[in-house]
């Protein structure tokens, strides 16, 4: 049940001595302090053969590298302080998702880019914000699409103003679509430009340039070519200063390579089943007790082979091949394993370690692969059984999840029942796109009942657990196996696209901030436009791209 | 095991014995079920012996076990009908598959309602009847009256046995609401309207008996034919209880279309009143609690056009009664010709199959009545009697369905309201029909040679007993 039929599978996988697209290097200037990404795409370096990447143009497996440098330069690169996004290219820094690629993916591909891509863009936004990695998109040519949309996640922008070189996004005017990675969010919400100058701008194609660029608040700074070189490091300067950076001993982030069998993998704390004819996969995530650090000290020596660091990496690496390879699995069970007493000590840790950069870059890690479960699209329910370990940072799993059911083990020797624990670690440190705890995005209505769950002692029973709103149903042992099928068999039954989007509907109550925006609003509103004639028709936009003829299109307005 | 809980006790063939999960619902519910019954079931008799028939087992000898016994010592039992070898779907889009020994997630909200409609209909006919053996006609009467309580009594431990093995902690829940709604409650009715019908008289209860068990009759065939195999095997063992209930509705109406026909001729009467005179049930009056009874039952096979029926057959859920007897058994290409309602006008409409299946159960179920109208007929037929009894068309006096919101005469024509204001009470029993007939109905413990004087003695006792058995003592 490959993603698309005719393609392997897509792999995460990667390292900068891999690096097609991408070069990162630390510029000696700058003493270690900058790490520097030059887009060079190469026409032929395409993640499926069909489409050539002109003009630094990008696919999934552009993407993927910009998430892996992103991953290492918090771990293992920790006094860096700031990144330089530039292109290697003359007069083109980057153009956007390849047009033509879009037009060979299977719209379940298309969304799933998106997505990842999204990801990635607020990954960088968080590695600024959280950890005091700096960003500068450095515009040395065009960059339109995608390519400013990558500029924009950037915390500034130069643009050299060279009479040629823009900043645009073309995809209405041009494709009929949307820029699909956050671009009008950002334009109106992060860099503030006028709502009517932000409509001119996103119609007309061929973008804005120089100063007018800047006077509308598209970039930072638009210094003449002979100037470009000494704005950046004026800029990047100040960075490095201002950054709140937590040196830490650099932790070298090895390959995952799990065992894939057939309709599973096995990583070394996280299992995938998959169950072709049900459309269910199981998804374990196993935390042995004598894995876990108790101390900061066992961390910092355990480095990348840390409990949290390990099974949180391998449970991104999974979501992401559930996502890409294993379209046909609509429902997930999640499922956990292990000692619930260490998980909660290591929460306790890391939460009294705050301070220190390693434990800062560890919290981040969980905070985003929860984030990445959340956004996953695939009905998600947390199994609470015998043996399971629902504890602080664990628990957040069965919280992300659409229903939890908990056992109520009627038969269970004491201490061997179901049990669920809290930990500080839900109570902040890893929120939501909405801001929000899961537990206060849960209790939206009654804002008590989660500070009345950190009261509860932990452990905490299945009885307990269901009067405290903490889990959706207790079937007993004697319903379980029943309830438990049968549940799975009735959502597998339902339109996948209607779970879809009843599922994003309710999963992020609360506040609306740029990521919820971003995921909400312009990936519905994007997706939609993917699928209507007057962008992939016959006659539509995105289909006729680079074609002689013209679109047609339904001008009706809903 | 539970001393409550046992073979002995609970006559099954289901391994009641080794199935803790039945044995755990049970316990819940066995005893909510027996307040049920001393507070709704049969009034005043829940002391007297009773000879009645106990099923004990499924076997052709153990379904009819005959003794006498206290009501609430009655044993209600679980039993299904032996298992049909590598039964597969006979209808539907999964026609050919073979049938499922589990509910599918997919169906699970479906079945559990229809199984809870069914359900639903067997505690309720017992609360309808509650009063009726307070003024039976005679111990036979009242024996029969008994014996239909204490089936449809089963009949609920069927349905809840279902929901208990099958649908987890919703049907225990369902299993416990099954207890709790009440036959014309204002608050907490039944489900289906005419099981929420005052039914205080016998000749109600012998129309309820005929038309309405029927009903219940053509329903569990349809689900007999069902996918879930569990389901197609209780209705069919409680279909060999049905046909008792269907024989005390055919005779009980048939004795007293006799006695009346009798007398008529016997005193050379024609009109009504003169047979009112006599203290017999005139045929008026017979046809005016037929037309009643015939078309609240009709209402419970539900719209003439159904998306829901239609999605019931095609997945499987439920059939149409003896789906044998139909050639195409997917339904998807053909009509159904169907008068409909349009602008208030009746016209001729193609139905597509599968969304008219509860008109072609409703079909069958009008060839099974007129059976047994004709045979009350060729009764008054053989004292000389020119009076016919006819079943109204399917059109007259509906709750549900396409002809609800208008008003029809007996013949199926569309009348105005007024004319329907006007003429009603010529065609329903009116409050001065249901004043005679309870007129009749004497509150009195019948001796067992006592046989009241507006209806036949039967032809023969139960289960080669005479008549005048003694088939209640108290
Ligand atoms: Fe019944
Ligand atoms: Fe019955």
């Amino acid at each position: 049940m490959a993603a698309e039929q005719h393609h392997p599978p897509v792999r995460f996988d990667t390292h900068p001595d891999r690096y097609r697209h991408l070069a990162l290097d630390f510029p000696p200037e700058y003493g270690g302090a900058v790490a520097r990404l030059q887009i060079d795409i190469p026409e032929d370096g395409g993640l499926r053969p069909g489409y050539p990447l002109k003009l630094n143009s990008y696919d999934l497996g552009v993407d993927i590298e910009i998430a892996d440098v992103t991953n290492r330069l918090r771990f293992e690169h920790p006094n860096v302080r700031a990144l330089i996004i530039t292109s290697a290219k003359d007069r083109i820094f980057c153009s956007g998702a390849n047009i033509y690629m879009l037009g060979m993916s299977s719209h379940a591909f298309k969304v799933n880019f998106c997505k990842f891509t999204n990801e990635t863009r607020f990954a960088l936004e968080e590695m600024s914000e959280a950890s005091g990695v700096h960003t500068l998109a450095a515009l040395n040519g065009t960059a339109s699409g995608g390519g400013y949309e990558l500029a924009i996640a950037c915390d500034e922008i130069v643009l050299v103003d060279d009479g040629s070189s823009a900043v645009s996004l073309p995809e209405a005017p041009l494709l009929g679509v949307l820029p699909g990675t956050g671009g009008l969010t950002r334009v109106v919400d992060k860099r503030k430009v006028r709502r009517d100058l932000a409509d001119v701008f996103s119609t007309v194609a061929e973008g804005v340039r120089g100063k007018r660029a800047l006077e509308w608040r598209l970039v930072d700074e638009a210094p003449a070519k002979g100037q470009f070189q000494s704005a950046i490091k004026r800029r990047v300067e100040a960075m490095v200063q201002r950054s709140k950076r937590r040196a830490f001993a650099p932790v070298i982030l090895p390959a995952l390579s799990p065992t894939r069998g057939d309709n599973r993998v096995d990583y070394k704390y996280v299992t995938v089943e998959v169950d072709v004819a049900k459309r269910t996969a199981a998804l374990t995530v196993k935390a042995p007790s004598s894995d876990i650090p108790a101390t900061l000290q066992q961390l910092i020596e355990r480095g990348a082979a840390a409990w949290p660091i390990q099974a949180f990496r391998e449970l991104d690496d999974a979501l992401l091949d559930l996502r890409f390879n294993y379209p046909l699995v609509g429902t997930i069970a999640v499922k956990t394993s292990g000692d619930a007493k260490a998980v909660v000590a290591m929460d306790e840790m890391l939460t009294k370690q705050a301070e220190n950069g390693l434990v800062c870059e560890v919290t981040l890690l969980i905070k985003r692969v929860l984030k990445r479960l959340d956004m996953t699209a695939r009905s998600l329910f947390a199994i609470v059984d015998r043996g399971s370990c629902f504890a602080g940072s664990l628990f957040e799993l069965a919280l992300a999840s659409d229903r939890i059911y908990m056992l109520d083990d009627t038969e269970a020797a004491e201490g061997e029942a179901p049990h669920i624990a809290l930990s500080p670690m839900n109570d902040g440190p890893l929120p939501m796109a909405n801001g929000l705890t899961r537990l206060q995005t849960r209790f939206l209505g009654d804002p008590l009942a989660a500070r009345r769950a950190f009261e509860l002692r932990a452990p905490i029973g299945t009885q307990e657990a269901l009067a405290a709103g903490l889990v959706t149903f207790a079937p007993d042992d004697l319903d379980w196996d029943d309830e438990i099928r049968i549940a799975f068999e009735e959502r597998a039954s339902m339109s996948p696209d209607a779970m879809t989007g009843m599922e994003a509907n309710l999963r992020f109550a609360g506040p609306e901030t740029l990521e919820t925006k971003v995921f909400g609003r312009l990936t519905a509103w994007q997706n939609w436009i993917f699928q209507r004639p007057n962008a992939v028709g016959g006659r539509g936009a995105l289909t006729l791209y680079g074609k002689p003829e013209r679109p047609e299109f339904d001008f009706a307005r809903t | 095991m539970s001393n409550v809980m046992n073979d002995e006790r609970i006559p099954n063939n289901v391994n009641l014995s080794s199935d803790k999960r039945l044995q755990r619902a049970l316990e819940a519910w066995q005893p909510n079920f027996l307040t049920w019954w001393r507070d709704m079931g049969p009034a005043e008799f829940q002391a007297d012996d009773i000879y009645l028939r106990t099923a004990i087992s499924a076997s052709s000898d153990g379904w009819a076990h005959f003794d006498y016994v206290k009501m609430p010592d009655y044993r209600w039992g679980i039993f299904l009908a032996d298992p049909v070898q590598n039964r597969t779907i006979g209808f539907g889009d999964h026609i050919g598959e073979p049938v499922w020994q589990e509910v599918p997630g997919e169906h699970r909200n479906a079945l559990r309602r229809l199984i809870v409609t069914q359900g639903d209909t067997e505690p309720a006919s017992v609360e309808q009847q509650r009063l009726l053996g307070l003024t039976a006609p005679s111990m036979y009467d009242m024996r029969n009256l008994f014996q239909v309580n204490v089936e449809e009594g089963r009949h609920l431990w069927a349905m809840v046995y279902l929901l208990h093995t099958y649908f987890g902690r919703d049907g225990r829940e369902e299993a416990e609401a099954l207890l709790q709604r009440r036959s014309g409650d204002a608050d907490k009715p039944r489900i289906l309207g005419a099981f929420n019908e005052p039914c205080t008289d016998w000749l109600s209860f012998f129309m309820f008996t005929f038309f309405t068990d029927r009903d219940g009759k053509f329903q569990l065939l349809a689900l007999a034919e069902s996918a879930f195999d569990p389901l197609s095997r209780t209705t069919r063992f409680m279909l060999t209880e049905e046909a008792h209930h269907m024989f005390v509705g055919e005779t009980g109406v048939g004795r007293i279309v006799e006695r009346t026909a009798q007398q008529m001729s016997e005193h050379k009467i024609e009109r009504p009143d003169d047979a009112r005179k006599l203290g017999l049930i005139d045929l008026q009056t017979i046809q005016r609690y037929l037309n009643l009874w015939y078309s609240l039952s009709l209402d419970l096979f539900g719209g003439e056009i159904s998306s829901n029926a239609a999605h019931f057959f095609a997945t499987g859920l439920k059939g149409r009664a003896k789906e044998e007897e139909y050639a195409d058994h997917t339904a998807l290409e053909g009509a159904y010709p169907m008068e409909v309602v349009r602008e208030r006008r009746l016209v001729r409409d193609d139905i597509p199959l599968r969304n008219a299946m509860n008109e072609q159960v409703r079909d069958k179920y009008v060839v099974d009545c007129q059976r047994g109208v004709d045979k009350w007929n060729r009764m008054i037929e053989s004292f000389g009697v020119p009076f016919r009894l006819t079943l109204p068309n399917r059109r007259f006096h509906r709750q549900i369905g396409l002809f609800s919101d208008l008003h029809f005469s007996p013949s199926g024509d569309l009348i105005s309201d007024e004319a329907w204001q006007a003429q009603q009470g010529t065609w329903l029993p009116s409050e001065s029909d249901k004043a005679y007939v309870r007129s009749l109905m004497k509150p009195a413990m019948p001796k067992p040679n006592e046989m009241a004087h507006w209806l036949a003695a039967p032809k023969q006792g139960i289960r080669g007993k005479p008549v005048d058995f003694e088939y209640v003592r108290r």
